[in-house]
């Protein structure tokens, strides 16, 4: 049976925005999901969250393989179009992270059509770990994340000289969601 | 207290919020640089705050406190009327305290109260492009943003120091946004400018005539246009309040009898009655 | 104190509210108007309203002008702004306007053409005499005889001239439109943008655009190839049904204008079009929008544009009733706090002026 979307999609939508809203606008600060949702085997509460808050019908997404039953239930619940890595507005990572520069970078003229990498990883931790700077951040912070491709830092140092295009990424443990929009500097602690 | 049930909570229907929302994300990861976004009809007129009012609709929830000023008060008649519609249609708490309020739309001012983290500033904007008085057309302006190619407005500045001594722009007197792109501040006074320069609170900046959105995250270099033999200097009234004695808020200048005499008042009119409150 | 700080906006509004619903009504002992007269006997009116508001519907148009006293464009922002609340089921068929149900059709480039010539009903050649009649409320009006809409579909002009390879024949790209309400206008923007922009726009702004292509801004040596108008079904399939099923019929006016061209390079000389499509009875906006729609044209043909209706950004962003006059009329909301600044620039300014030479910095 298909598992439930938001009990209240007004202000569950709403609370999960101002999450995310509040992890893009803090690179590195960790935010708390704490919403009743019951998402199926293989995706995350925060993760689910964060598809029903910003996918729709008007989004493209590329959804991994593998992973069926996650990818129906996000299908019907969103409803978003599917598309190749490289042309969706949406691209989710379960397991393999795709790497960064195959996804929309949007143009300088257009660097809002860049994709957005909403990425599911082990582990998410302030105060420790990566060293961040840049707007948003008053000095620096640190996050952990556990489950990024080891030379993931290498990426995201090679589209910061692209910038301002360049993918966004949201990060999602648990309930817990982090992000990392392009303008960010990472550099290891 | 609850929101007109004739009406999606807080006007917008789920998908155009969801539109909004992400215009609002890219905006933030790309700090100052114009988002276009399908900007809807609203039941205000164009250029009476529908784009602020659409970023405004999209991010506010039940656990907010929203307040609404212009021109730096929250009784003047647009600020009543923005204010009014929110409390009808999605319910929420409203406030005239700066400190209270978790939401402020704002419409060419910046309150005198520094502001902090868990605020957002909501800015409502006539004309985005802070190039179009130098050139109107977009396709234009849009490459010149790309390139970073903002050599039109230093001349312009240069030559106001040369003809008047003076840069001859009063508000709406552009910004460079971390160093990257040349963005209109909206209509605030020069003197708000520095108050924008590493901002506690998020600054969210809605166009919905012109549908575009932008942002300046917390803690951003923000750093108004100058010449190093000419820096930037804001400035306001030499007086001080009628009203609370302020000489470092921005005043008004009111005109009070016909025999040419003037009082200065507190534009932030938050500001001014707390001051007073405190002075009793 | 003498000065009394603005205080009590909110009643001072609902008092001018009261006020104005005062001034809707007018004398309370004149009966007020009804909904329906205003759909019987202010066609046109509703007809613009609809038109620019982008929405047919004609009691809400009524209302609308009801509401609004009469000022069409603050009609058309309650319609339009109605519009926007609507659900979206889908989007319905592209109108077929070659089967028209033809009541008027008139074409200046052919003296006699399949069909005929069906004036309709049209005000040309009326006389502009006050019909003094009319004010006197005749209670029984002799119904007019009108000449009965055209049986069969009519052929085109446009097709005409087409099959003889004399005008291009407007072709369907194969690419779904944009909404013009969902997203914004980008540029250069798409023959179908322009056209849904031009569609939506006011009939004033076009009309002095158009005027202008008239004499020498953006050459333009128009002709009426035709105008119909009548009524045209609207289609729609519904996704559960997978047919498609006529939800019923609308009156809309069409205007081809065929203008001259002197052929390139690549194409030999031909016959190039301006095309109009307006909800409603709205002639003279349809006309103007096929003035406008050629002439913006200019980039694809080549020509040089050199004319404000050539320019598409300068018409695009311009033509649009609502947001005009949102953000001219924005100009009454308070300024003071930006005009405070400019006072203090001013003042410094002058104060710099008038300081001796060596003392300015």
């Amino acid at each position: 049976m298909m598992r439930p979307g938001f009990a209240d999609p007004v202000f569950q939508a709403q609370a999960s925005f101002r999450a995310v809203l509040e992890a893009m606008s803090r690179p590195g600060r960790v935010q708390l999901l704490d919403l009743p949702l019951t998402p199926p085997a293989g995706l995350d509460p925060a993760m689910a969250a964060v598809l029903l808050t910003l996918a729709d019908a008007d989004t493209s997404l590329h959804l991994p393989a593998g992973a069926e039953d996650a990818a129906e239930w996000t299908r019907f619940h969103c409803g978003s179009p599917s598309a190749a890595v490289s042309e969706a507005d949406f691209v989710l990572a379960l397991d393999a992270v795709p790497v960064l520069s195959t996804l929309r970078q949007g143009t300088d003229e257009a660097p809002e059509q860049a994709a957005t990498l909403i990425c599911q990883v082990a582990l998410l931790e302030e105060d420790r770990g990566w060293r961040l700077t840049g707007p948003g951040i008053s000095g620096s912070h640190h996050l952990r994340v556990a489950g990024l491709p080891a030379d993931f830092l290498q990426q995201w140092a090679a589209q910061r000289q692209a910038f301002p295009c360049g993918v966004d990424v949201i990060l999602c443990a648990g309930h817990r969601i982090a992000a990392l929009p392009r303008s960010v500097r990472i550099e290891e602690a | 207290m609850t929101h007109d049930p004739g009406y999606n909570f807080a006007y917008l229907d789920e998908g155009t919020k969801r539109m909004v929302r992400r215009a609002v994300l890219k905006a933030v990861s790309v700090p100052g640089h114009q988002v276009p976004f399908g900007a809807r009809e609203m039941p205000l007129p164009y250029g009476w705050g529908t784009g602020g009012i659409q970023v405004t609709a999209s991010i506010l929830g039940p656990q907010d406190t929203l307040k609404v000023i212009d021109q730096g008060a929250d009784d003047t008649t647009n600020a009543v009327s923005i204010r009014r519609f929110f409390s009808r249609v999605a319910g929420v708490r409203t406030t005239t305290r700066t400190r209270d309020a978790t939401v402020i739309q704002t419409r060419h001012r910046i309150p005198e109260m520094p502001l902090r983290e868990g605020q957002v500033l909501v800015y409502q904007v006539p004309m985005p492009e802070p190039l179009f008085r130098l050139e109107p057309r977009l396709s234009e302006t849009r490459r010149m943003h790309a390139l970073a190619d903002y050599g039109l407005m230093h001349v312009k500045l240069y030559e106001d120091i040369a003809r008047h001594g003076h840069v001859s722009t009063a508000y709406n007197y552009p910004v460079m946004v971390a160093n990257r792109y040349l963005m209109s501040p909206s209509p605030i006074p020069a003197f708000d400018n520095p108050k924008m320069d590493n901002m506690p609170a998020l600054q969210l900046f809605g166009a919905g005539r012109e549908k575009k959105i932008y942002a300046v995250p917390p803690y951003t270099r923000v750093r108004s246009l100058d010449f190093e033999d000419h820096p930037f200097r804001p400035h306001r009234a030499d007086a001080a309040c009628a009203f609370c004695g302020a000489r470092d808020s921005y005043l008004d200048e009111v005109v009070c009898d016909d025999r040419g005499g003037r009082m200065f008042i507190c534009s932030d009119t938050d500001h001014c009655e707390t001051r007073q409150e405190a002075a009793r | 104190m003498a000065y009394v700080a603005v205080k009590g906006g909110e009643a001072a509004i609902a008092h001018a509210h009261g006020w104005m619903a005062e001034c809707r009504r007018g004398n309370p002992a004149v009966p007020g108007i009804g909904v329906e007269q205003i759909e019987e006997q202010l066609g046109l009116a509703v007809d613009r309203v609809m038109a620019e508001g982008a929405c047919h519907d004609r009691s809400l148009a009524a209302l609308a002008i009801k509401q609004a006293q009469g000022d069409l464009i603050e009609a058309a922002f309650l319609l339009r702004a109605y519009r926007t609340t609507l659900p979206r089921f889908g989007h319905a068929a592209p109108l077929d306007t070659r089967s028209m149900a033809v009541r008027r059709r008139i074409s200046a480039v052919f003296k006699d053409l399949p069909g005929g010539q069906l004036l309709g009903p049209t005000m040309d050649y009326t006389h502009r005499l006050l019909d003094f009649a009319l004010a006197a409320e005749a209670l029984a009006e002799p119904a007019p005889e009108a000449e009965a809409a055209a049986d069969e579909p009519l052929r085109r002009v446009a097709d005409i001239l087409a099959a003889d390879g004399l005008m291009p024949a407007e072709c369907d790209a194969g690419e779904a439109p944009p909404d013009l309400t969902r997203e914004p206008m980008a540029f250069p923007a798409s023959r179908a943008a322009r056209l849904q922009n031009l569609a939506r726009g006011d009939e004033g702004f076009l009309l002095g655009l158009g005027y202008s292509t008239q004499r020498g801004y953006g050459n333009n040596h128009p002709f009426v190839g035709e105008i119909r108008q009548g009524e045209v079904a609207v289609c729609f399939t519904p996704p559960e049904l997978g047919f498609e099923i006529e939800l019923g019929s609308i009156v809309v006016t069409e205007c081809d204008m065929v203008n001259q061209f002197q052929g390139s390079r690549t194409q030999p000389p031909q016959f190039t079009n301006g095309y109009g499509l307006v909800l409603g009875r709205g002639e003279r906006k349809a006309m103007s929008m096929a003035l406008v729609d050629r002439a913006l044209k200019a980039g694809e043909l080549g020509e040089d544009r050199v004319a404000p209706a050539q320019d598409e950004e300068f018409v695009l962003m311009h033509s649009d009733n609502i947001e005009a006059t949102g953000f001219v009329e924005h100009l009454k909301l308070p300024h003071y706090v930006d005009f405070q600044s400019e006072l203090e620039v001013i003042r410094r300014m002058r104060a710099t002026a008038a300081a001796p030479a060596e003392d300015r910095a």
